[in-house]
C-alpha cells in the first residue's frame, strides 16, 4: 500500500488525531500523529490485515530547539510496505504512551530515548536508562544539555 | 666420549685427584644481580590481561596471533586479572567503564603494569572534543607506563610498545638500598 493510501485509510479511522503526511523529502513519507493517539494508531497499524506493520524497524527521539518528537519507522514483512509516524511533543512536558505492549522490541529504544532525550514513555513495563549509568544527570542528546565538569572524580 | 688417554681429559672435567672444583660448570654457584635477574624474569613474563573495549583489540588479537606471535616476548593473554602482570588497554574507555577499568587494576597482583594502547586510551582519540561519555585517556583513572599512538596501531607498534615496556622493567631497582 502506498504512503497516501496508508494515511487516507488512518485519516477516515482516527480524524483529528492523525495530522498530515510529510511525504515529500522524507523516506518512508512520514504520518504525524498526536502525541495522545499514538497507542491506538500503532495498534491499528500492527493488526489491520490490510496494513500490519509488524516490524517495528527503528525508535528515535529528535530535539528540534522549540519541541521533541519521537519518529516511528514501520515495516510490514507480510506486505512488503513501510512507512513514517511522528509525534510531535511539547520541550516542557515531552510524554506520550509506550508501545511495547504492540511491539515489544520498542522496550530498549524506548530507553534509549528516555535516557539521551529524557522522553517520558507512560506506561513502560521498564523504563530505566540503558547506556548511561544510573546516576548520571541529565539528558545527553538534547540541544540545551551542559555537560558537567567531573564524574565520579574523573574529569568529562 | 669415552677418556681417552690419548686425546687427555675432556675440557671440563676435574681430575680425579684435584679435589672438589670451586670453579666452571661444576661450581653450583652463580653470582649476580639480584634485580637483572628478577627483572629479566618479570620483562619475560608478561601476561596480560585481556582488555578489549574497542577495535584496537582486533589488533590486539592479531598481535596474539600467529602471525606476529607475542609469544616469543612471553606475554600470553590471561582472562583474569588476578593472573595478569600487564593491563593492554585496548579500546576507549567510557565513564561508565572507567569504575571497571580501576577494580580490574585494583584485583591485579604486584608488581603490574599498564600500556595504553591507540589514540582513545591515550586522550580520547577521535572522541576528545564535545563528548559527554568517554574519558580523555585511560591515565585520568589508572597509572600508565607506555603509551602507544595509532589508531589502531598495528601490531607492530604493540610489539615495539611491549618492548619498550620490557626496557623499562630491565632498569626498575627491586633490592638494596634505594636511591
Amino acid at each position: 500500500m502506498e504512503a497516501q493510501a496508508i494515511f487516507e485509510t488512518l485519516k477516515g479511522k482516527f480524524g483529528d488525531a492523525v495530522v498530515e503526511l510529510q511525504g515529500e523529502g522524507f523516506s518512508p513519507a512520514f504520518v504525524v500523529v498526536a502525541p495522545g493517539a499514538v497507542k491506538e494508531v500503532s495498534r491499528f497499524l500492527k493488526e489491520d490485515p490490510a496494513l500490519s506493520f509488524d516490524a517495528l524497524m527503528c525508535l528515535s527521539g529528535v530535539d528540534y530547539k522549540e519541541k521533541f518528537a519521537v519518529a516511528y519507522h514501520l515495516h510490514s514483512l507480510k506486505h512488503r510496505h513501510a512507512i513514517g509516524m511522528k509525534a510531535f511533543l511539547p520541550r516542557e512536558t515531552p510524554s506520550l504512551p509506550t508501545v511495547d505492549d504492540v511491539w515489544p522490541a520498542a522496550n530498549f529504544q524506548e530507553r534509549e530515548a528516555f535516557d539521551l532525550f529524557g522522553i517520558v514513555f507512560e506506561g513502560s513495563k521498564d523504563l530505566r536508562r540503558i547506556l548511561l549509568p544510573e546516576d548520571w544527570e541529565g539528558h545527553p542528546l538534547r540541544k540545551d544539555y551542559k555537560y558537567p565538569d567531573f564524574y565520579h572524580g574523573i574529569k568529562v | 666420549m669415552s677418556s681417552d688417554p690419548a686425546h687427555g681429559t675432556p675440557p671440563g672435567t676435574p681430575a680425579a685427584s684435584a679435589g672438589p672444583a670451586v670453579t666452571g660448570p661444576e661450581a653450583h654457584v652463580m653470582v649476580g644481580n639480584a634485580d637483572l635477574f628478577v627483572n629479566w624474569a618479570r620483562k619475560s613474563s608478561l601476561w596480560y590481561l585481556l582488555f578489549a573495549t574497542a577495535c584496537c583489540g582486533i589488533e590486539l588479537m592479531q598481535a596474539g596471533a600467529s602471525r606476529y606471535d607475542m609469544d616469543r616476548f612471553g606475554a600470553v593473554f590471561r582472562a583474569t586479572p588476578r593472573q595478569s602482570d600487564l593491563m593492554l588497554v585496548a579500546g576507549t574507555i567510557t565513564h561508565k567503564m572507567a569504575e571497571r577499568v580501576k577494580r580490574l587494576y585494583d584485583q591485579m597482583p604486584e608488581p603490574k603494569y599498564v600500556i595504553a594502547m591507540g589514540s582513545c586510551a591515550n586522550t580520547g582519540g577521535p572522541f576528545f572534543k564535545d563528548s559527554y561519555c568517554v574519558v580523555k585517556g585511560v591515565d585520568l583513572v589508572i597509572p600508565v607506563d607506555v603509551f602507544i599512538p595509532g589508531c589502531p596501531p598495528r601490531p607492530e607498534a604493540l610489539i615495539d610498545g611491549i618492548m619498550r615496556l620490557q626496557k623499562i622493567i630491565m632498569q626498575k631497582k627491586n633490592y638494596g638500598a634505594k636511591a
